[in-house]
């Protein structure tokens, strides 16, 4: 029941009664369904290319439609493309066979055109997704329903990252004029930034950015119809007022609920929470190849040293931390992926009790018998309770006699300092979209240069673990590529570039009735929620 | 008169100018746009590039430049962040603000007056005691604070009010929109105004109550007394109407600042106004936004403090007088 409807019935009126009819009208079984939704920040756009962001492309699911999408598992399942595969005879070719009997909102046809289109607007230059299409050489429609992807060199895993990548209707993209991704820089408004035209199960039916968005059932989808018919998603960015608004029963579903709130949460009659983990983790890195570092108080580069590296690793109480700082909703662990992604395993996350005595003693062995001091960045609007966590570390390496000065700020002034290697010591979240190992190495082990080792915060550099990370990009056989996978881990894990903390979980709250499974990307979707 | 009111307008395109400056200089200290504007699988060169695109690495004053000259034309630009046209954007927000903030605003004069001539008269008594009290946490707690608190007892425990938006609006013309005219929009204005107009209610209350104090002590009250006036006409045909300048000065100059600083009530009640743009285009560090949100802002100060001064006129008759007299 509306808020309006609840208020009014409040008053000892005649409308009272008549609202009262009208809403037991609307509960009548097989009648619509509307889930009300809210989060902490609406999508930023419509464009289904232009913002690579996480509440973006989670409403942009349910409007638009994938080839194929991630279950809530993890796994690939089929979507708008029913079978994919390497070509038999050209290991350079994707095959995507798609879906029959699709149409789009406005009633055009989906056939391979639109997904050439698609897939030459994403690679465009002002699209915030062509990174992950950047071994895409070009497509071609075979027939009305196989593409033809051609890419640079054999791509095994390309298909794992079209998990966001929406298909757009090619004859409504060029009636429209948005056959290119907003350009900031031109200044003018793109037509798709506020319009939509999707193959998805629910259309776009009002939209008032940051304030309301209305969407409605597709009657015409190839899918079974979803329980919810109707979907009301409103962005409430104050963690208190979001919490207040599900036990008041203005909404029915919040996705991000404050970690201090969720005992709380889970206490109160009417109210289920239901947690997952994230394809996320939390971990510390440090500039391990300088000679010096620019905030420490000592003339050499102590992370350099693999003593200090293993003094850390003694000295972070990861327990504590899950108790403390997360309240018990963190996954602690040694290395920084997720289990789900490809190249994990358990012995990677085991990790041992901290050892204060002997990790203070590896501090003075290796040539600081005062202990050292050096500053900490981190972000205080990014993860869950991030700055708390870094607090937490503070404590712990000040037993070791390593002075940390704790420097924490909004992610726009945090994250510029590892790309611009400007940060001694400093905390990231990594999440893994394609699910495998190798999109951690591209990003975070390779050395700096090109498209790789943007975030390679750590100036790790190593010119034959470069090869074999480059290698497979283009390795075939599987068996081969997750031993090699095995192997780079190893060394990794050896050289400890990363000081992990913990995989993050998500919460979600809905009052009682709504089953909503959480989903490792935070993307949950609404079709798939039912009702008791 | 006419020559006052040009005098004025130079004056304030002079502090407009300086605002914009000195914003525009802050904006390096808040971030780099560029991150929240591509995907962490952006590469190195591709941040450059578009951060060269923006004009990001121009000399800070080419880019400010750049905004004046786009901004005498109107043009603010896109938004990095939601990639509308920031003026479009900041119009669809104001009926919000301005709404909330000429709610909270009548709220506070009406009650802050009530309440201060009320205190002023009857010093001793229970309720004026208790008045004061309220008034003192009024003045000491944090907006945030009240905000969460109202929403705690009046939408979680009593569900009589909604938690946050601004309800079902109407549009009346091109770009306002009202919450006046349903239900769910007044029901909605209730918390928020009140959150919001707390501080100024207090603020004016005890101005009202000490210069009234003060007025109450002077000769011409008790000439008055004397004439056999009724305490009526004492208190507000006299010693209220001469208590008002510095009231209508500090209610005024307290609207812009209600229009400022409706941030926080903002971002608590979920308010859809220009505050919660702003406090979200400050995350983003999107640059186009907060530069217009702060010329608006400015704007609306240096409007508000004209349209105070020629109040004085109005409401206080020596001010003509000298004027008249300075003529001679």
């Amino acid at each position: 029941m509306s808020v309006t409807n609840r208020m009014k019935s409040l008053r000892p009126s005649l409308m009272a009664g008549v609202a009262a009819a009208a809403m037991t009208l609307a509960a009548a079984p097989g009648a619509a369904e509307t889930l009300r939704w809210a989060r902490v920040a609406d999508a930023l756009t419509l464009d289904p290319h232009s913002q690579n962001e996480g509440p973006t492309s989670t409403l942009l699911h349910h409007i638009y439609e994938t080839l194929v999408s991630r279950a809530t598992d993890g796994s690939l399942e089929p979507r708008l493309a029913t079978d994919w595969y390497i070509h038999p005879d050209d290991d350079t070719v994707w095959v995507l066979e798609l879906r029959e009997g699709v149409t789009f909102h406005n009633g055009n046809e989906f056939t391979a055109e639109d997904v050439v289109f698609s897939l030459e607007r994403v690679r465009h230059d002002s699209s915030g997704f062509k990174a992950l299409h950047s071994a895409v050489t070009g497509a071609e429609a075979v027939d009305e329903h196989t593409v033809h992807i051609q890419m640079s060199g054999p791509s095994p895993l390309y298909v794992q990252n079209l998990t966001n990548f929406f298909i757009m209707d090619s004859d409504w993209s060029a009636e429209n004029d948005v056959e290119d991704p907003q350009n900031f820089a031109a200044g003018e408004e793109n037509y798709a930034v506020r319009n939509s035209n999707g193959t998805g199960p629910y259309m776009l039916s009002e939209r008032d950015p940051e304030v309301r968005t209305v969407l409605t059932l597709n009657e015409d989808h190839w899918d079974d119809a979803p329980e919810v018919t109707e979907i009301i998603y409103t962005p409430i960015s104050e963690a208190a007022t979001r919490v207040a608004a599900l036990l008041s029963g203005e909404v029915d579903l919040v996705q991000d609920v404050p970690v201090q709130d969720i005992a709380r949460l889970e206490e109160t009659d009417g109210v289920t929470v239901t947690t997952g983990p994230e394809n996320r983790n939390i971990f510390f890195s440090y500039d391990m190849t300088s000679e010096t570092l620019d905030s420490a108080n000592v003339d050499d580069n102590p992370f350099a040293k693999p003593e200090i590296r293993e003094a850390l690793a003694l000295a972070i109480d990861r327990d504590a931390i899950r108790q403390v700082v997360m309240r018990g909703q963190s996954q602690p662990s040694a290395a920084p992926l997720p289990p789900f992604v490809n190249g994990w395993t358990e012995e990677m996350d085991e990790y041992s009790a901290p050892d204060y005595e002997r990790a203070a003693q590896l501090v003075r062995d290796a040539g600081y018998p005062d202990g050292f001091s050096v500053d900490l960045h981190c972000p205080n609007d990014r993860y869950l309770n991030d700055e708390a966590i870094c607090q937490a570390l503070v404590g712990m390496l000040g037993r070791i006699e390593i002075d940390v000065n704790l420097v924490s700020q909004t992610r726009s002034l945090h994250f510029p300092l590892i790309e611009n290697w400007e940060t001694d010591f400093y905390l990231l979240g990594w999440g893994v979209p394609t699910f495998d190992s190798a999109y951690i190495f591209n990003f975070l082990v390779h050395s700096r240069e090109g498209a790789f080792g943007a975030y390679n915060g750590s100036r790790y550099s190593n010119p034959e673990m470069d090869e074999k990370i480059e290698a497979l990009a283009t390795m075939t056989d599987l068996e081969e590529r997750d031993a090699l996978i095995a192997e780079i881990w190893d060394e990794i894990m050896e050289d400890r570039v990363f000081l992990n903390v913990h995989n993050q979980l998500l919460a979600y709250a809905s009052r009682d009735g709504i089953n909503v499974e959480v989903h490792p990307e935070n993307q949950p979707h609404m079709a798939d929620v039912t009702f008791d | 008169m006419l020559a006052f009111i040009i005098r004025r307008v130079l004056q304030s395109i002079l502090v407009m100018l300086v605002v914009a400056l000195v914003s525009f200089s802050l904006f390096r200290f808040v971030g780099d746009p560029i991150n929240s504007m591509v995907g962490q699988e952006a590469s190195i060169e591709d941040r450059a590039a578009l951060r060269e695109a923006l004009g990001l690495n121009d000399p800070f004053l080419m880019q400010f430049m750049r905004f004046i000259g786009n901004a005498a034309q109107g043009d603010f630009g896109i938004s990095y962040r939601l990639q509308q046209p920031v003026m479009e954007l900041i119009l669809s927000r104001l009926p919000a603000t301005l709404e909330l903030a000429l709610v909270s605003g009548v709220v506070a004069f009406i009650f802050g007056v009530g309440f201060g001539v009320y205190t002023a008269l009857r010093r001793r008594g229970w309720v004026s005691n208790s008045i004061m009290t309220l008034s003192l946490i009024g003045v000491s707690l944090p907006t945030f604070l009240i905000g969460v608190l109202l929403i705690w007892v009046f939408a979680v425990e009593f569900q009589m009010l909604p938690s946050f938006g601004r309800g079902d609006v109407v549009r009346v013309g091109d770009w306002w929109s009202t919450g006046f005219l349903t239900h769910s929009g007044r029901l909605s204005l209730i918390l928020p105004a009140f959150t919001l107009g707390l501080y100024q209610m207090t603020l004016i209350m005890r101005l009202v109550r000490a210069e009234m104090l003060e007025v109450l002590r002077t000769d011409y009250i008790k000439f008055a007394r004397a004439r056999g006036l009724t305490n009526r006409a004492v208190h507000f045909g006299h010693a209220l109407k001469n208590t008002m300048v510095p009231v209508i000065t500090i209610t005024g100059l307290q609207l812009g600042s209600i229009i400022a600083f409706a941030i926080i009530t903002e971002t608590v009640f979920q308010w859809p106004g220009v505050g919660a743009l702003f406090i979200n285009s400050v995350r983003f560090v999107d640059v186009p936004v907060m530069a217009a949100y702060l010329l608006l802002i400015a704007l609306i100060f240096v409007l508000i403090n004209l349209v105070v001064d020629l109040l004085y006129y109005v409401v206080d008759p020596r001010l003509r007088a000298d004027r008249a007299a300075a003529r001679h």
